[in-house]
């Protein structure tokens, strides 16, 4: 029978509409356990490649017949290795195109909104990783915040737009991705935007976001308000965009609270986003629509495939807007915190132009899930 | 770090699966209780082989690295523990943590496995080796021997008493069992 590839393309768009998917992730069981592809409507069955080496016959019958079966790998070759074992034994199978290596890369552009003066706004979901970044684009300029390394994804965009790129702003040092803003800014001559409080030890030149700086793109209104913002990184900036839309970092999410933890200074940043959120946030309208820079779970996904909130249910909803007293908070985001995201050092440190792996080696440094929240 | 190994596998510049599918086949041509080395390049093999590895009943000794080429060392499984052991002087993990100046601890285990996970001042003699290599022992000391699980050291311990060695002590269950400090070779 058949073995074709899925792209990251198509796994998203089943994803999205909720399609029923079964997943045989052949990774061994600590890769998948630690980050896997996750879905509303996705089942799975993990086995090692190397316990079917010698035959699939086992696993025959826990593979349902009623959905499409896709095999996962790291790289793809172990997938196509047993998709191909499956295939022989009478089974219509897909493997993964490119493997996680490929979902941990892939964006998925989805667009958020029309402005008011004729600007368009794109949350850029890259789905494997949790992380999300922004373009705006207005009368042929782009802006682009957060961006990850794969810059190809916007600057192609962009020229589908019409747009050229003139600003490449990042809310923070991030710690668990790669920031693709330097390598944008020095392609396409954009200015790089840093928080110059997370900017200490950093090696090369940017522009100093600074509170209340204003940037203009496209036509004159469409404007991006800078809001100091400092708790997960003590340089941390939200934006405001168009009065409407307000970009949170890494400090609020939709379900969870950005971590104070990974700068090695929980103790003395907690009060500062605690200030953050629970001052300085809730002065600005509940109306604003919070699009942060990262999501944890498939849950958070809206139908459309933005991921997306008002500030007003934040505030209701999100736990981390709801912790009543200073200690309980400081308990909270100290001493309950998940693991470190992998490599969290030297992607700050990459991040910082301190050290300068090369593609493989980054890809290897952010492989996992994005781990910046605490709930 | 310099380790012996009885056969070695050129898996440079392969990918996943290829690494494993191809230990898998070199393995069987191994002896129980000898060594493979595994030359990589694919950064994912080291979890992969110690996975593998573990799930086989195969002993993952270690992965050095060198101008990325990674060498795995993995040890084809000696299914030691079913043999019965003769020596009698036995003794337990906790009497080799504290010895005096007048005992020397002798694991006799493969080079490959001494080289990632020793105990700090052991002399190593693989039993391999042992004939061949006994006059470096001195027979004036108290002879601690170790090796994984008791069974190779237990062997070894016989050889020195027959060869006239009075005070040779089996440590069980030995490496498998330490809680004590380790080291590696440099």
């Amino acid at each position: 029978m058949t073995v074709n590839p899925m792209t990251a393309q198509q796994v998203t768009q089943k994803i999205v509409n909720n399609e029923p998917l079964f997943i045989l992730d052949v990774r061994n069981e600590d890769a998948f356990q630690d980050w896997k592809i996750e879905g509303k409507k996705v089942t799975y069955l993990n086995i090692p490649y190397f316990d079917l080496l010698d035959g699939v016959e086992e696993i025959l019958d826990q593979l349902p017949a009623d959905r499409e079966i896709l095999v996962v790998c790291a790289k793809e070759g172990s997938s196509v290795m047993v998709a191909e074992m499956l295939s022989e034994e009478g089974k219509d199978v897909f493997y993964l195109q490119g493997g996680m290596k490929s979902w941990s890369e892939y964006l998925e552009p989805v667009k958020v909104a029309d402005l008011n003066n004729g600007g368009e706004l794109f949350q850029f979901v890259r789905i494997g990783k949790g992380c999300l970044s922004y373009m705006v684009v207005s009368n042929g300029e782009a802006a682009i915040i957060d961006a990850t390394r794969m810059i190809d994804i916007y600057t192609s965009f962009a020229e589908g737009k019409g747009a050229k790129i003139i600003h490449a702003f990042d809310t923070h040092l991030h710690a668990d991705h790669i920031s693709g803003g330097r390598k944008l800014a020095r392609q396409t001559g954009a200015a790089y935007w840093l928080p110059p409080k997370d900017a200490g030890e950093v090696t090369y030149s940017y522009v100093p976001l600074e509170d209340n700086e204003i940037v203009k793109v496209g036509n004159e209104e469409i404007i991006i308000h800078a809001l100091y913002t400092p708790g997960h990184t003590i340089g941390s900036t939200s934006f405001v965009i168009d009065d409407q839309y307000l970009l949170s970092g890494d400090i609020l999410f939709i379900d969870s609270i950005g971590r104070p933890d990974l700068a090695g200074k929980a103790e003395d940043w907690v009060q500062d986003l605690r200030e953050t959120l629970y001052s300085r946030y809730k002065e600005l309208s509940e109306n604003l629509i919070v699009l942060p820079a990262h999501f944890m779970s498939m849950d958070e996904l809206n139908s459309d495939g933005t991921i997306a909130a008002k500030l007003g249910t934040l505030i209701s909803n999100n736990h981390g807007l709801n912790v009543k007293n200073d200690a309980e908070f400081r308990r909270i985001v100290t001493e309950n915190l998940p693991p470190q995201p992998n490599a969290y050092q030297e992607i700050r440190k990459t991040n910082m132009g301190i050290i300068s792996p090369d593609e493989e080696q980054q890809r290897e440094m952010e492989i996992g899930p994005n781990r910046c929240a605490v709930r | 770090m310099n380790i012996k190994t009885n056969e070695t596998l050129d898996a440079k510049g392969l990918a996943c699966p290829m690494p494993i599918v191809k230990t898998k086949k070199t393995m069987k041509n191994l002896e129980n209780g000898q060594v493979l080395k595994i030359e990589a390049t694919d950064k994912g093999s080291t979890a992969d082989m110690k996975a593998w590895a573990e799930k086989t009943g195969h002993q993952y000794l270690g992965t050095t690295e060198e101008n990325d080429v990674l060498s795995h060392y993995i040890r084809k499984d000696g299914n030691e523990d079913s043999q019965e052991k003769k020596h009698p002087q036995v003794v337990d993990n906790e009497t080799v943590q504290s010895l005096d100046k007048d005992s020397v601890i002798l694991d006799v285990r493969e080079s490959a496995e001494y080289a990632f996970d020793h105990i700090p001042g052991a002399k190593s003699i693989p039993l391999g080796e042992l004939d061949e290599r006994i006059s470096e022992i001195d027979g004036t000391k108290n002879i601690y021997v170790i090796c994984r699980t008791g069974s190779r050291s237990d062997m070894a311990a016989q050889k020195l008493a027959a060869k006239g060695y009075e005070h040779v002590y089996n440590v069980v269950p030995g490496m498998s069992g330490w809680s004590g400090e380790t080291t590696k070779s440099e």
